[in-house]
């Protein structure tokens, strides 16, 4: 009885002492002073990079701004005059089917490879490893060189490699504009596939193996194990890492500027808001730009966790 | 046949790989797999770095010969000396460095608040910063860059100083959420206790939090430092000057001109530093990555 007490009474000092409930005015008013000091520096960045940018380019998507730095609130002409560019039309045409492919290439190949490197009991570490390297490099210096290798005359890499096997040389990069978006897909996913293949592996690993004890002992097959077990219990990671790849690459910039430059329409959406402000300087147009892509992006996340609430709840 | 049940059980019973059919099955796929990856992940690796030694006339032969036939290692001296990769390099260091030391300071120091000091509007202030993991970077550049040039109240430029990534970098909501949820997670009686014993809030931090945190706070700074050295469009915004550049930035003004043997070189040395941190630490970075993203 007396050592319950005692805890009590130790429970009770502690919870007096825990700095967040301590009473008092003025203990009060010093623990958010020593709070807000603690937030200062991160609270600032925040909002001189972050916050006020954002309201700032809501702001300056309704302004004209010439050279000399006046402004004038010019309505929604901006977002009017983007919308009659045959260049925002392209750029989404280019960033739709780049975030189409990367969903079937991707989206697909880091998690069926994952789920047969999970498979693999020897030299895990070399898989792991190599998967990874790509992640690694500069993406400047890996997009450089992919585009030597899509070198277009039979010095090029990828056509010698066509050539060993029998077939003609592809133009890649100048062929056409579906080629050319592929093209960077596929090097999109070299580079990236690393951290998506570990995080897989990662997820299941978590698979308990009496699930695919009872699957088999019901007699389904290997496909059907993976369709009835494996995908249902990594569809947490599964959905979330759709998302992330999405938003992802609906803001592709490096693959175009550097692998394909605005040659063959190629240019995506993230690349005409670069010209718009940095070669044309139209701020007022890459803002309207910006602030429609955020819109598309938010659309796609708000719709992504309504439909994934509608199916939990089903 | 539950004699074969190990723990360890996946899609394939041990039982179905101990078969002679099976055995067989998993050996090619074993090998083909092994092939695969060396010919998708080292293979142009290797091309890289024997195209760095190929003489003007081998890089453009056709078709390309496997081997550097007369090697030229001379196009790696010419491509650190005409590209100036040792600045650039240490360029990349010294601002990986930084936002490694600022991250860590700030936003520790915020995510204790945060969940610790609990101050009025903490909430708010979290929301607040959660809320930009919804509005990429990419999308409001151009404001953040036209605000890096001239600074609220001060008017001061950042462009072409180090500040221009490191307070950025400052400004990550996904380091305040990882460190704001590991802290949630160390009790409030231990910080109890330590207030008991006279600690301040400072000193708790530094000697009661921090040394339970190792894990994330290798996981912050992993992503702080590789963060800088993939980053490519803020860079190529705030840092004109060529004696400033990052290396992706700088391989990407000085290309132009530069022999295909040369820039080819220039991309294999580029590789080098990246490649060499993930070997030495590729055990915290693949745990961090896979951490981060299973809890995030």
């Amino acid at each position: 009885m007396a050592t319950i007490n005692l805890t009590r009474a130790v429970a009770r000092d502690l919870r007096a002492a825990d700095p967040a409930r301590r009473g008092g005015l003025r203990r009060k008013l010093r623990r958010n002073a020593t709070a807000y000091l603690f937030l200062a520096g991160a609270v600032l960045c925040f909002a001189v990079f972050s916050w006020y940018p954002m309201i700032r380019e809501v702001i300056m998507s309704f302004q004209y701004t010439n050279f000399a730095g006046d402004t004038k609130w010019v309505g929604l002409r901006n977002y009017q005059r983007v919308l009659h560019d045959p260049d925002f039309w392209s750029a989404w045409r280019t960033t739709g089917l780049f975030t189409l492919f990367a969903l079937v290439v991707g989206y697909a190949v880091p998690f069926a490879l994952a789920v047969v490197l999970n498979e693999i009991r020897h030299a895990r570490s070399y898989f792991r490893l190599l998967v990874y390297l790509p992640v690694m490099m500069p993406p400047v210096a890996a997009a450089f060189l992919w585009k030597w290798f899509y070198t277009p005359d039979d010095s090029g890499l990828f056509n010698a490699a066509l050539h060993a096997v029998g077939l003609p040389s592809v133009q890649w990069l100048q062929s056409s504009h579906t080629l050319a978006v592929l093209c960077l897909v596929l090097f999109s996913t070299w580079i990236n596939m690393g951290g998506t293949v570990l995080v897989y592996l990662a997820s299941l690993q978590g698979i308990p193996g009496e699930l695919y004890e009872a699957a088999e002992l019901d007699g389904a097959g290997l496909l059907r194990r993976v369709w009835h077990v494996t995908v249902p219990q990594t569809r947490l990671i599964l959905s979330m890492m759709l998302l992330l790849q999405i938003v992802g690459t609906m803001q592709v910039f490096l693959e175009p500027y550097i692998i394909t430059g605005s040659a063959n329409d190629t240019t995506s959406v993230v690349y005409l808001i670069y010209q718009y402000a940095f070669n044309y300087d139209n701020y007022g147009s890459a803002a309207a730009l910006g602030v429609l892509l955020l819109l598309v992006l938010i659309a796609f996340a708000g719709g992504y966790l309504w439909l994934s609430r509608r199916a939990e709840e089903e | 046949m539950s004699a074969f049940v190990t723990p360890t059980r996946t899609l394939i019973s041990q039982a179905q790989l101990a078969r002679p059919l099976g055995r067989t099955a998993y050996w090619t796929v074993f090998w083909v797999l092994i092939a695969l990856f060396a010919l998708a992940f080292l293979f142009p690796l290797y091309w890289m770095v024997s195209g760095g030694f190929k003489t003007p006339q081998q890089i453009i032969q056709t078709p390309p010969s496997l081997l550097p036939t007369s090697p030229a290692p001379g196009n790696f001296a010419t491509a650190w000396r005409d590209m100036d990769l040792g600045r650039l390099i240490l360029n990349t260091t010294l601002y990986a460095g930084g936002a490694l030391v600022f991250q860590l300071v700030f936003d520790v120091a915020a995510a204790y608040a945060l969940s610790k000091l609990r101050p009025v509007f903490g909430n708010g202030v979290l929301f607040a910063m959660l809320a930009t993991l919804m509005i990429p970077t990419t999308v409001i550049v151009l404001p953040a860059y036209l605000t890096a040039n001239d600074l609220p109240f001060t008017h001061w430029s950042l462009l072409n100083t180090p500040w221009a990534i490191w307070l950025p970098s400052v400004a990550n909501a996904f380091n305040v959420f990882l460190l704001k949820r590991f802290f949630d997670s160390i009790p409030t009686e231990l910080l109890a206790a330590a207030a008991i014993d006279g600690a301040g809030p400072l000193r708790t931090l530094w000697s009661v939090v921090l040394p339970m945190s190792r894990p994330i706070l290798g996981v912050v700074s992993i992503f702080a430092v590789v963060g800088v050295w993939k980053d490519f469009l803020w860079p190529l915004l705030v840092l004109t000057d060529t004696s400033t550049q990052t290396v992706n930035v700088g391989i990407n003004q000085l290309h132009v001109g530069v022999p295909e043997n040369v820039f080819v070189a220039a991309l294999a040395i580029a590789s080098v530093p990246t490649i060499v941190f993930f070997l030495f630490f590729q055990r915290n970075i693949m745990a961090g990555l896979t951490a981060g993203a299973m809890k995030g």
